[in-house]
């Protein structure tokens, strides 16, 4: 059945565009409070260190300085996911970016200046850098408690391996390596905390998670939650980077509260690259088998996670991670173990994707190496392989709907795979190649908490205006413009009578935050439950005053449509409902709670109510003499579950996929004995206009059960899965494969040479 | 010692006092309260404090405050008029080309420089155009696109 819809499936601009491309729009730090300070942070330059002494001094007699803190002047309590982290550093620093002490001034100049000024002295410890090293007996030890450096392990299995072993005709075995990538947010980190009169807390923030964010804040600052009220401008950017307190907030509190004035904290780009999470860095070992027909029999993986000396979000990317070694592409026979270790290294937090890049890099690259050994098209493994519909994997991940093969075959059209397989070679510097990877992930949020639920207030005021209240964020993603949507499209109005508030927890109901895709999803669902009881109101209170049958009516154009007999006005209708002897407003509410379950101790169940696939095809052409590698055509096909808002949901692909080519090929933070040595975008290099390839994308429309007109999440998917293509492609190119990331040119050139492909002319180009 | 300059920032006469070492960027965010323009880096790397000096795009981190004496003065607040957005303010919301907003106002000096220097660029010459402008959310597609589309009309 296809119903013809208006605004489900348009190109709707977002609905903050016009006023961010006026440059009217305020981000955090285009915002001041009268009284404002500038607040400043003295971080740690050394890895591990016990600090000795911190002398405040000359700090305290900078003109304009209004406070300068450090650990022992505050209650500062640990928190974080592993409780490892606290507001300043007590006696220890475990990585370069910790916090010893701040300072909030008149200006950002004195709040710098007075930084400068503390003296710390420090007694410096022995070190770690390299994961491998942190398991070694004698390893120095970061925290007391957990003397093995190892605080969180995880472990998952189906099946036997050792009768997947017994059944595979051919098994591969690799060692893949991921490096740290920085989150690049345009909009730099920053806060603004102030306090009213009576104490409660007011904070301008830039949470991707208020609800949760309120709650940790309260216990780190020692408030009541209720007295906590989070407002979020918009966002320059998240990717996940938002998803977790991290210390420079506490201390905007502390500040404010020490001065009784509002205190801004703004980082500097510098900072932005030292001292915020990054993405994990991964040792991946994995082997996988196959049978003579190309059937996947086994996956045995082991990840070491480098979890740097503290603990965000970063230290639980096992979680996705295990799902597409167990998951993607049906596997009978699955093993993951995971080590996470403290390192002296910066520390991770959650990164769109949240470990998948890292999974499929080594899966998908195995996958084409068995299809190499039993001979088989790359395409032809996959779709061999891929699942149906309906089907459990061994993990207890139900796929409801699943497009994987639909993707496969989409991107074999798109990219003209035969054609562009049989076509290598291209002069003799240069060798063209092209390769594909699928990918799976969540589609409808991740049941991590008790509730993975979204709430939605809806009122359609005497003017015939709604106004939605959702308890979901937007971080750029357009979530507000797919709401208004499902609003607009229930009631029968035009979206610019839809105003959508979501930045303010003193006013939305709850909601998990944005995460995991589930915003469309969930507040999606959300929307629509709140919109459907406004229309049946509508239609209830219509059918009652004409005196006609409800089932003939509907709404469309702004009015209480009968067939095409027009019987009054939207704004009317709700106007005599308010001013009549019922005397009621339009006002609806709706809490929607995903039919996803908490995973058990062993890691099964199905922890999201719908999964999102793709396959990428990546066309590259490989430069033999300098190892440059250019991608010069994308085709992707995404299962979308449902086209809400085909604009947006290009931007997120094309966004993902420019993204997922900077990690392929340039983003790495090269970070030695601690220290960031490339904290600029001067070398740190994220993808350009001229660099971005030619872009295809089709949507598979799977139609989802439960997904709000049938979509399913797409926000994290685009960016999973191109490195593993584009390693494929250049595999296809020059039969080099390459099992670290990025693709430098030096790190290609040097595979280049050492397989014999270039003549070693003894000098790599940045000695010469 | 601060200097006293008079320019014209948005079609209207302004005048101020800055110290030398002032960036544009700052005047204009700071004194003017403009804050279209942002600061991204303050290296001159991602250009999102990029404004039109003279009709033509500039860092306005890394441009000094004093530069500006006797000269024009565009930001992103100034390419909309009273009838409302500009055509390539248009058609960067009509084709997707915002998301979180931080690099527009940027980019769309950029562009605004460009199609001033050539009205009908090729979309190599649009790429390179944009490439001092750094955007991690929509990978330029839409951008370039929305350049097109003015460069259509």
């Amino acid at each position: 059945m296809t119903t013809e819809t208006r605004w489900i499936g348009a190109r709707v601009p977002k609905l903050d565009a016009p006023a961010k491309a006026t440059g009217q729009v305020r981000y955090l730090s285009d915002l001041s409070l009268p009284g404002m300070l500038h607040g400043k942070i003295r971080r740690s330059d050394r890895p591990h260190a016990r600090i000795v002494t911190i002398d405040i001094g000359q700090a305290l007699a900078v003109p304009g300085v209004h406070a300068v803190l450090t650990a022992r002047d505050i209650d500062n309590v640990a928190f974080g996911h592993g409780n490892d982290n606290n507001a300043f550093k007590n006696d220890i620093v475990r990585c370069i970016r910790d916090e010893i002490a701040a300072v909030a001034a008149e200006t950002e100049e004195a709040a710098e200046r007075a930084c400068r000024a503390i003296q710390v002295t420090y007694e410096d410890l022995p070190a770690i850098f390299d994961p491998r090293e942190a398991l070694q007996p004698g390893a120095p030890v970061l925290y007391a408690e957990h003397p093995d450096n190892r605080p969180f392990t995880y472990s998952y299995g189906h099946g036997s391996i050792e009768q997947g072993e017994a059944e595979s005709a051919f098994v591969v075995d690799n060692e893949f390596e991921l490096t740290w990538v920085n989150h690049c947010c345009m909009g730099v980190s920053a806060i603004l905390a102030s306090f009213d009169a009576e104490g409660r807390l007011t904070l301008h923030s830039q949470t991707q998670v208020p609800f949760l964010y309120r709650r940790d804040m309260a216990a780190i600052v020692g408030m009541d939650p209720a007295d906590i009220r989070v407002i979020q401008p918009t966002i320059g950017g998240a990717f996940g980077s938002k998803l977790d307190i991290y210390p420079f907030e506490p201390i905007a509190v502390h500040l404010a509260r020490a001065t009784r004035r509002p205190v801004r904290i703004v980082f500097s780009r510098q900072e932005e690259f030292r001292a915020s999470p990054t993405r994990q860095p991964a040792i991946v070992t994995l082997r996988t088998g196959c049978d003579r027909q190309g059937r996947l029999t086994f996956r045995d993986a082991h990840v070491l996670l480098d979890n740097g000396g503290h603990t965000s979000w970063g230290a639980t990317i096992p979680f996705v991670m295990m799902q597409t070694v167990s998951s993607l592409y049906r596997v009978p026979h699955v093993r993951f173990a995971c080590d996470v270790v403290y390192t002296n290294n910066p520390y991770s937090g959650s990164f769109r994707g949240y470990g998948n890049l890292q999974a499929t890099f080594a899966v998908e690259q195995q996958v084409d190496m068995l299809a190499e050994r039993c001979g088989l098209d790359p395409l032809e493994i996959r779709r061999l392989n891929a699942q149906h519909s309906g089907e459990e994997t061994g993990q207890g991940l139900v796929f409801s709907t699943c497009g994987l093969k639909d993707c496969l075959d989409s991107v074999a059209r798109q990219s003209d795979w035969a054609q562009a397989r049989s076509n290598r070679e291209a002069g003799a510097k240069l060798r063209r190649g092209v390769g594909v990877a699928g990918l799976l992930h969540v589609g409808g949020g991740a049941k991590i908490y008790r509730s993975d639920g979204c709430g939605s207030i809806l009122s359609i005021d005497d003017f015939g205006k709604a106004t939605l209240v959702t308890g979901s964020s937007d971080i750029g993603q357009g979530s507000e413009t797919v709401l208004a949507q499902i609003v607009a499209e229930v009631l029968g109005i035009d979206i610019a009578r839809v105003r959508v508030i979501n930045d303010d927890t003193d006013v939305k109901p709850w909601d998990v935050g944005v995460h995991a895709s589930r915003t469309s999803y969930v507040a999606g669902n959300s929307a629509l439950m709140a919109a459907r009881q406004a229309r049946d109101k509508l239609l209830g209170a219509a059918a009652r005053s004409f005196q006609v049958p409800l089932e003939e009516l509907s709404l469309r154009d702004g009015s209480v449509m009968r067939g095409s007999e027009r019987l009054t006005a939207l704004d009317r209708l709700v106007r005599s409902l308010h001013f009549s002897e019922r005397a009621e407003l339009l006002v609806t509410q709706a809490y929607f709670e995903p039919a996803s379950v908490k995973q058990d101790s062993e890691f099964r169940g199905n922890v999201s109510p719908t999964y999102a696939f793709a396959a990428q095809v990546a066309e590259v052409e490989v430069e033999l003499d300098t190892g440059v590698v250019r991608v010069v055509r994308v085709s992707a096909a995404h299962d979308v579950g449902k086209v809400l808002n085909a604009l947006g949901l290009e931007g997120q692909i094309e966004g993902g996929i420019v993204m997922g080519m900077g990690y392929a090929l340039s983003e790495e933070l090269k970070i030695v004995q601690g220290m960031v040595l490339n904290p600029s975008f001067r070398d740190y290099h994220i993808p350009t206009a001229p660099e971005v390839p030619e872009i295809r994308v089709e949507f598979i429309e799977t139609l989802d059960p439960t997904g709000p007109f049938g979509a399913k999440g797409v926000g994290e998917a685009p960016a999973i899965c191109l490195a593993a293509a584009i390693a494929n492609a250049v595999y296809h190119a020059t039969g080099v494969r390459f099992t670290r990331l990025p693709l430098t040119p030096e790190r290609v050139l040097e595979g280049l040479i050492a397989a014999g492909l270039v003549a070693d002319l003894g000098a790599s180009p940045c000695q010469a | 010692m601060p200097v006293k300059l008079s320019f014209t920032l948005n079609g209207r006469p302004v005048s101020a006092e800055v110290e030398p070492t002032m960036a544009l960027l700052e005047l204009l965010r700071e004194r003017f309260d403009l804050t279209g323009a942002k600061l991204g880096c303050g290296e001159g790397e991602c250009g999102a404090c990029a404004v039109l000096l003279d009709e033509e795009a500039v860092l306005g981190c890394l441009t000094p405050a004093f530069a500006v004496d006797g000269r024009t003065v565009r930001t992103v607040e100034g390419l909309s008029s009273s009838e409302g957005l500009s055509a390539l303010q248009q058609a960067f919301v009509s084709e997707g080309a915002i998301q979180c907003g931080f690099c527009t106002p940027g980019m769309e000096i950029a562009a605004a420089s460009l199609l001033r220097q050539e009205p009908r660029p090729t979309p190599e010459q649009i790429r390179r155009g944009l490439e001092g402008n750094l955007c991690r959310c929509t990978g330029y597609v839409a951008m370039i696109e929305a350049v097109e589309a003015v460069n259509d009309d």
